[in-house]
């Protein structure tokens, strides 16, 4: 992060009228820049915008030629109510909250007490053992496709939720993200917690934690959004149907329906909505965490 | 490192580690106290042992034995795997396709990005709007982009070809024609993770201080003067970051190649990590898989490791 001597809202407060000094308020310049971030936006939206309005339409008037952003017979809702009446949605929905928020439960608390432990206390091999940590963020996850779904089969967690779940807990980045912000963190409130003789964890769970909360809050983000969306290895792993998390799910029935785009586009955007709401209602947490850390999901 | 008995000051006699800077400070405050220490790190290092460390060396013997999936085979056969991986066209076509994938996708992710960011930080009407559309994608799973955009480049009934016959053109086929498949998903992939560097940049731009283009504005420096004099080489280090990154996470792809094309392994699509999955999971070569995963994973770490090179003398 660039120290700057202004804060980055007080930086917007001050470019909120969006001019600089001695500049005209309604210039070419800024005409043209506003065309183009319209015609970017359009350009941007309309993939989601042709799914909505294919879902919204019969199968017959999304599967004939040529197509319309409104189908002859109107705006109907029958794909999505033959969708959720029929298919596993709800379930694979139930499946993806339930995985996700297992998996960043876990992730973020055992992140946080080994990042506690790196930046506050001193044992031997600290040294190395970090170096460990730090240098397995470049392996590519991929890469152990092979060897832990081998494991799995060894453990008997292969179409279970343990299996699904388990493997995506390891995030050595998140260590280095949370350590990183402990030590910024002042030491003073600990010290003197300690020297009235409170322990390690309780300086820790009532001092460090509440302190944490703005990267605790992004880290969660992150690793949920990773969680939600991730593909290969829940793919990989769950081959009954009532285990699958939604993305899995969707590639299962994609076949199934065919040239059913109606359904198709309705189950893509149920699909989406979750996440979609939860980033209006984060927005600001998740554009700081990725501001801050530079890490995200994909 | 010498230290004193538990409970006493801890004095650091080995140099601190360059990653730390913090440690020379805060060195004097780390207690010597290995037992609570393990406490705190044993439920993450359970984790990382189990599912990271032990599947990396486990992957490396496997890499050694013509192990199959169904649990025949298992017989240590030395570097036969690889041998036969530096032999294997279908490999290096995979590899190839990989870095071609990561080539073309990897500017226009950087360069959109950079002039989305220019123009939402003008501080134009609309701040939530751009961020919305441009960063919405990215929250979608890879099974529902793919899903859209099978549908907008469907030959017959897609909106692409639609457009392009009103206006009297041919229509493409954009995923059948083994020519232009791995644009449209380089298209696909574009409109997907672009909004993530988007937020990067933004975030940067807004970290520059006002002073710098108030002071240059009172030098008559005019806005163009401002972008190429201040602006961009501000945004070196995040353009380095996003870069990395950028390379690392296209690298990997998996995801929207193998549902784009439903599944298929054509040979102008095949990425590394399709050829892993497809030698693992649909020849069942749990061994050959393995080792190509190394080679595949030695890829990176050079990549990586150039990367940071280049971008540490840059900043030097």
């Amino acid at each position: 992060m660039a120290t700057a001597t202004l804060t980055p809202t007080r930086a917007r407060q001050l470019r909120s009228t969006g001019r600089r000094p001695g500049e005209k308020r309604f210039g070419v310049g800024r005409v043209v820049a506003f065309a183009i971030l319209a015609l970017l936006a359009i350009t941007w939206l309309i993939p989601v915008l042709w799914a909505v309005a294919t879902s919204l339409q019969s199968e017959a008037d999304a599967g004939s030629a040529p197509v319309s952003w409104i189908g002859e017979s109107g705006i109907t809702f029958e794909a999505y109510a033959k969708v959720l009446a029929e298919g596993n949605v709800g379930l694979w929905t139930l499946n993806s909250v339930l995985t996700s928020v297992i998996i960043t439960a876990l992730t973020v608390a055992t992140s946080a007490l080994a990042a506690y432990a790196f930046s506050r206390l001193d044992f031997a091999g600290r040294r190395w053992l970090y170096f460990a940590i730090i240098a397995a963020i470049i392996i590519p996850p991929q890469v152990l496709i092979i060897p832990l779904f081998y494991e799995m089969l060894a453990f008997g967690m292969v179409d279970t939720y343990l299996g699904l779940i388990l493997p995506q807990v390891v995030a050595p980045a998140m260590v280095f993200i949370l350590k990183k912000f402990f030590d910024a963190v002042p030491i003073e409130l600990e010290e003197a917690a300690r020297v009235d003789g409170a322990s390690r964890l309780r300086v820790f769970w009532s001092i460090v934690l509440p302190l944490s909360r703005p990267i605790l809050a992004a880290v969660s983000i992150f690793v949920f959004i990773q969680a939600w969306n991730n593909f290969l290895w829940p793919f990989l792993i769950i081959n009954d149907t009532s285990l699958m998390t939604l993305p899995v799910g969707l590639q299962t029935v994609k076949s199934a329906f065919g040239v059913q785009y109606a359904q198709t586009m309705a189950m893509s955007i149920l699909a989406a909505l979750p996440l979609i709401v939860l980033f209006l209602f984060f927005q600001r947490q998740i554009i700081k965490g990725i501001a801050t850390t530079g890490f995200g999901g994909q | 490192m010498t230290t004193s008995a538990v409970g006493n000051r801890a004095v650091a006699t080995a140099a601190p580690a360059a990653d730390d800077a913090t440690s020379i400070r805060r060195g004097s405050h780390r207690r010597r106290n290995n037992a609570t220490a393990w406490a705190f790190l044993a439920p993450f290092l359970v984790f990382f042992v189990l599912f990271l460390v032990w599947p990396m060396i486990h992957g490396i013997y496997l890499s050694l034995t013509d192990q199959s999936l169904t649990g025949s085979g298992g017989a240590l056969i030395g570097i036969d795997n690889y041998l036969e991986a530096f032999a294997d066209a279908e490999m290096w076509g995979a590899i190839w396709n990989t870095i071609w994938f990561t080539l073309l996708s990897t500017v226009p992710l950087v360069l959109v990005a950079l002039v989305m960011a220019l123009l939402v930080d003008q501080g134009l009407p609309g701040q939530w709007l751009w961020r919305l559309s441009y960063f919405m994608p990215f929250l979608l799973a890879s099974t529902v982009v793919s899903l859209i955009w099978i549908w907008m480049m469907n030959p017959q009934l897609g909106l692409f070809n639609t457009v392009l016959q009103a206006v009297g053109l041919e229509p493409v086929p954009w995923l059948q024609d083994p020519s232009v498949s791995m644009i449209s998903i380089v298209i696909a992939t574009v409109w997907w993770t672009v909004g993530f560097n988007f937020l990067l940049y933004l975030a940067a731009l807004q970290n520059i201080p006002e002073q710098q283009y108030e002071a240059a504005s009172i030098d008559g420096a005019g806005k163009w003067r401002q972008l190429f004099g201040i602006t961009l080489p501000q945004l070196g280090p995040t353009t380095a970051l996003i870069v990395i990154l950028q390379v690392l996470a296209s690298l990997k792809v998996f995801d929207q190649i193998y549902q784009m094309m439903n599944q298929l392994v054509t040979p102008a699509t095949q990425s590394a990590v399709i050829y892993i999955f497809d030698v693992g999971f649909t020849g069942y070569r749990f061994g050959y898989s393995s080792a190509i995963s190394y080679i595949f994973f030695a890829i990176v770490l050079i990549v990586s490791l150039v990367q940071f090179r280049v971008t540490a003398r840059r900043g030097a």
